[in-house]
């Protein structure tokens, strides 16, 4: 962003001064002159990144699975809000309470726990007698457990559940001429996707477990492309001892068995976020590695780099301005595959049981409820689906970066 | 002696290419006529239509995309554009041949030249003809030395000139009446085109077929062609007589055309101005290395024991074909890569100085590239690039003062200082050679590496750049190094001069004595090739 507002100080294109003088009207040899009117003047594209963006935008799947991905992640951004055990806003006794934000002691509303819940029917009632609660559309956080499910646990989806089951369940909770309800199922709390077998609700485990791991997989990603193009650069522009050295360490690190390292480390390690995180890491990075080097080798021979040599221009200030460049579209190109296969290794751990810990939302671990409880169908089936849509939109986005930024390739 | 129909008649032609969805003309009403037996130039600029038209002729342009929407070609009064497949196939490699400007790529580097040569004898003939005997006549007929032995040879053993020999073969395999010649000289080395210019003139004269020659080259035109038709934008501007139009050009272009060679005089060889940089007995040599342990078996000597000196104000021309090893001394004088053998500079031994410790001194010599569209960031504006150098060596500027430094230098070298913020795909090629000039003229050098700065433009723009260059020396006291093949830009622009071979310097001296009274052998037949486009008979060019 401060590169492109600088360069638009330069520019005097918005300057009254430069305009008000002549020095526009010169017309020395002549360039072929900029016809196009730039639809967005923040952003200034080169004519080769239009072609890209225009590249993509033709590329109606891959469009479409970012369109579809950015909804999912902003909503998964703004799970809390969304899917939550206690209400955005609350109006109590005169007195405006963001349960959200703020974790309020139970005493506040006559009771004695550290901590309000509010799905609490005591704290419920007392909050509704007093003023009101906006609830968000789903009324569990990722661990909140259902109290009174209808059926032993796990529950299916409310709009499976038979019209007595329902009437039973109902009648437990204290809901009188419950046998004369018309439609009892829609007077239950809903369950869209049904419970799993901690009486979690599935949507929110669900929207959960996809925020940590797009998060966790952008993370690693980054990071992981951070130090592949770091060392990638290194090798590829001084080559050499040096590129030599490091292609045999390289080697012989990247053919050491991955799976069985981590399942050492993590039973070594207590597992966390950027536990995990660390131990991916380590083997991670080493993809973009081979590619950046390749780019470098070939950049550093371009006649521009030598002329920039000659220059007097520093190995640094080289290796950023004019070979960088080069380099970023390979690695841009394999970003979406890179997020991908760290999301998938997450996952594969969470599914053995060696990723994050317990209670923490994951699609693995919701993976492996499902395998071991194939009469509740609704489990496995909701998971795998997440994570099939997750793993196939990403994928169709990298196949669209990827001929996006293929110079053969055109769409039309 | 009129033929009853000509070889070759194109009427009315327009040949527009499909691109985004759009048509775009570019070959428009273009008419001409080929008669037996003659030689025919098609001469423009890069972008006039002169290749799309000769491919025309035997429909070899990619078919969904092209498309003809006026006029006619008639080949001995049959329509080309309306022939069938199997008729333009008896045509092509019949009737009609084609020889092409790279003759590596031409040819398939998986099989033996007697094997192309053959198949296109059978295919015209059948197996039969293709006879071993056949096959050497032909070799020898292009002049190959020893053609029986090198049957089994494949492309990668040949050299440019050779392999081009071979397409020339092939081409003449089935006699045609009419060869389509595509720049066949332009990636050869003057000596060597000069050697095939002389064997096509040779064996058209010979065989008594006709030949459209087409070319950028004004002088290859001169040398081979009984009638010349000059394209400019796909349009004929001027056609006739080679020596009516060369004699008396009509139209503008053609007179730009003729005008546009390097003119002018460099300034007479100053011994007594100071010596900017120079190098003794200067060695780069590359180990060639084998085997597990990687011992160094031998070397490729790119320049061994090389001696010049540039003074201030001057040039020295260094010219030699391509391998020679003058683009490797270029970047030896400047160090950018590693050479043994002392090379001063003001005064100063730089031989044994690191990267960091000839960083300041960088300000002070700089070096232009042949390619302006590989020399320049694509993705930096002109600014970004000319100022680039002002950043680098830590003067101690403010934006606002760099920005009037690159406005100066862009002035100098001719451009428009308010195109400061575009980027370099905008320019022409002539333009953004002045760029990559303004480049190392911001840093106010004062010896200037120029390393073939006018081979990748168009003639008409080579002259510019050529007076631009003498125009920045003038005012600059410059010491240039120029570099080129290109014995007219040199002879434009160089006081002294450094005739190289494989490495070595054949002669040096004056340049003014030099081309007068050339005492190699060598460097006899480079200037013969390069002035006149004559082959002298000696064993000192190769094939």
């Amino acid at each position: 962003m401060t590169e492109l507002t600088s360069r638009q100080d330069v520019n005097g294109r918005n300057d009254p001064r430069i305009k008000s003088g002549d020095g526009r009207d010169v017309s020395g040899e002549p360039a072929p002159p900029q016809e196009r009117k730039p639809e967005r003047p923040w952003l200034r594209l080169s004519p080769m990144n239009r072609r890209r963006l225009d590249n993509f935008r033709r590329n109606k799947r891959g469009a479409w699975s970012l369109k579809i991905f950015l909804v999912l992640f902003v909503c998964a951004l703004f799970a809390n809000f969304i899917a939550n055990d206690r209400p955005i806003v609350a109006y109590y006794k005169g007195e405006l309470l963001f349960p959200v934000f703020v974790d309020y002691p139970e005493d506040k509303f006559g009771g004695f726990q550290a901590q309000a819940d509010f799905r609490d029917p005591f704290v419920a009632d007392e909050v509704n007698a007093h003023g009101w609660m906006i609830w968000p559309p789903i009324h569990f956080a990722n661990s909140t457990t259902i109290l009174n499910p209808p059926t032993p646990l796990p529950t299916p989806p409310t709009w499976l559940l038979s019209d007595e089951t329902c009437r039973v369940a109902l009648e437990k909770r204290g809901v009188k001429d419950a046998a004369a309800v018309v439609f009892p199922c829609r007077k239950l709390e809903p369950l869209w996707l049904g419970s799993d077998q901690d009486g979690h609700d599935i949507v929110a485990r669900l929207l959960y477990g996809f925020r940590i791991s797009v998060l966790f997989g952008l993370t690693l990603a980054g990071i992981s492309s951070v130090i592949g193009v770091f060392a990638g650069a290194v090798q590829g522009y001084f080559g050499g001892w040096l590129d030599l050295a490091m292609q045999r360490v390289i080697e012989i690190w990247s053919s050491l068995p991955h799976l069985y390292i981590l399942i050492i480390l993590s039973a070594i390690l207590a597992p966390s976020f950027f536990v995990l995180l660390t131990i991916l890491l380590l083997f991670s990075w080493v993809s973009l590695v081979h590619l950046v080097r390749a780019e470098f080798l070939r950049a550093r021979n371009f006649e521009y780099v030598n002329a920039a040599r000659a220059l007097g221009v520093s190995n640094t200030r080289i290796i950023i301005k004019h070979v960088l460049p080069n380099a970023m579209v390979a690695t841009l190109t394999f970003l979406p595959f890179i997020v991908n296969s760290s999301i998938s290794t997450l996952t594969s751990l969470d599914f053995l049981g060696l990723g994050m810990p317990p209670g923490f939302p994951s699609l693995g671990e919701l993976l492996l409820q499902g395998k071991s409880n194939l009469s509740a169908p609704w489990i496995g089936l909701s998971a795998f689906a997440a994570t099939a849509l997750m793993l196939s939109l990403l994928i169709f986005i990298g196949e669209a970066v990827r001929d996006a930024f293929d110079p053969r390739k055109t769409f039309s | 002696m009129r033929a009853e129909a000509p070889l070759i008649e194109v009427r009315n032609l327009s040949i527009a290419f499909a691109q985004a969805g759009e048509r775009k003309a570019v070959v428009e009403r273009v008419s001409f006529r080929l008669e037996k037996g003659r030689a025919m130039a098609l001469v423009g600029e890069s972008g006039s239509g002169k290749t799309v038209t000769a491919q025309a002729i035997v429909r070899l342009l990619p078919q969904p995309a092209a498309s003809y929407p006026t006029g006619e070609i008639l080949f001995r009064g049959r329509d080309v554009l309306k022939m069938k497949d199997a008729e333009l196939r008896e045509m092509r490699g019949g009737a009609v041949t084609m020889v092409f400007q790279e003759p590596m790529t031409s040819l398939n580097p998986l099989h033996t030249i007697a094997r192309q040569i053959g198949e296109i004898i059978a295919l015209h003939h059948g197996r039969a003809a293709a006879t071993k005997a056949r096959i050497v006549e032909l070799l020898s007929e292009v002049g190959i030395v020893d053609p029986a032995s090198r049957l089994g040879a494949f492309p990668h053993q040949l050299s440019g000139g050779q392999r081009q020999r071979v397409m020339i073969a092939m081409a003449l395999a089935n006699r045609p009446d009419l060869l389509i010649a595509d720049e066949p000289t332009t990636a050869l080395d003057v000596t060597v085109q000069a050697q095939i210019l002389t064997l096509l003139k040779d064996l058209q004269a010979k065989l008594g077929m006709a030949m459209l020659f087409i070319t950028h080259d004004l002088n290859v035109v001169r040398k081979i062609a009984d009638d010349v038709i000059v394209m400019q934008k796909g349009e004929i501007v001027e056609a006739g007589r080679m020596a009516n139009v060369f004699a008396n050009p009509q139209h503008a272009y053609t007179r730009a055309l003729l005008a546009a060679e390097p003119k002018g005089d460099p300034p007479p060889a100053d011994k007594s101005a100071p010596a900017i940089a120079g190098a003794k007995d200067l060695r780069v040599w590359f180990p060639v290395k084998r085997g597990l342990l990687r011992r160094t078996v031998g070397y490729v000597k790119a320049v061994d024991g090389v001696s010049l000196e540039v003074r201030e104000g001057e040039t020295v021309g260094v010219v030699g074909e391509s391998g020679s090893g003058k683009t490797t001394l270029g970047l030896a004088m400047l160090r950018l890569i590693r050479s043994d053998g002392p090379i001063a500079f003001l005064g100063r031994a730089i031989d044994g100085l690191n990267s960091r410790a000839m960083r300041p001194l960088r300000r002070d010599m700089q070096v232009v590239f042949q390619d302006p569209f590989g020399s320049l960031s694509p993705r930096m504006s002109v600014a970004e690039i000319v100022e680039e150098g002002l950043i680098a060596q830590g003067t101690k500027l403010t934006a606002g003062e760099r920005r009037r430094v690159v406005e100066r230098a862009l002035a100098d070298t001719g451009l428009d200082p308010s195109s400061l913020d575009r980027y370099p795909h905008e320019f022409s090629g002539g333009q953004r050679q002045r760029i990559a000039i303004a480049r190392a003229m911001a840093l106010d050098p004062k010896f200037v590496v120029l390393d073939e700065p006018t081979s990748a433009l168009d003639v008409s723009i080579q002259a510019q750049i050529v007076d631009l260059l003498r125009e920045l020396q003038k005012r600059r006291k410059l010491a240039y190094l120029f570099i080129s093949h290109d014995l007219r830009v040199v002879r434009a622009l160089a006081s002294e001069i450094v005739v190289m071979r494989r490495g070595r310097v054949v002669e040096s001296g004056e340049a003014a004595q030099v081309f007068s009274n050339p005492r190699d052998e060598y460097t006899r037949a480079l200037f013969a090739a390069a002035f006149a486009n004559e082959a002298i008979p000696t064993g000192a060019v190769s094939q």
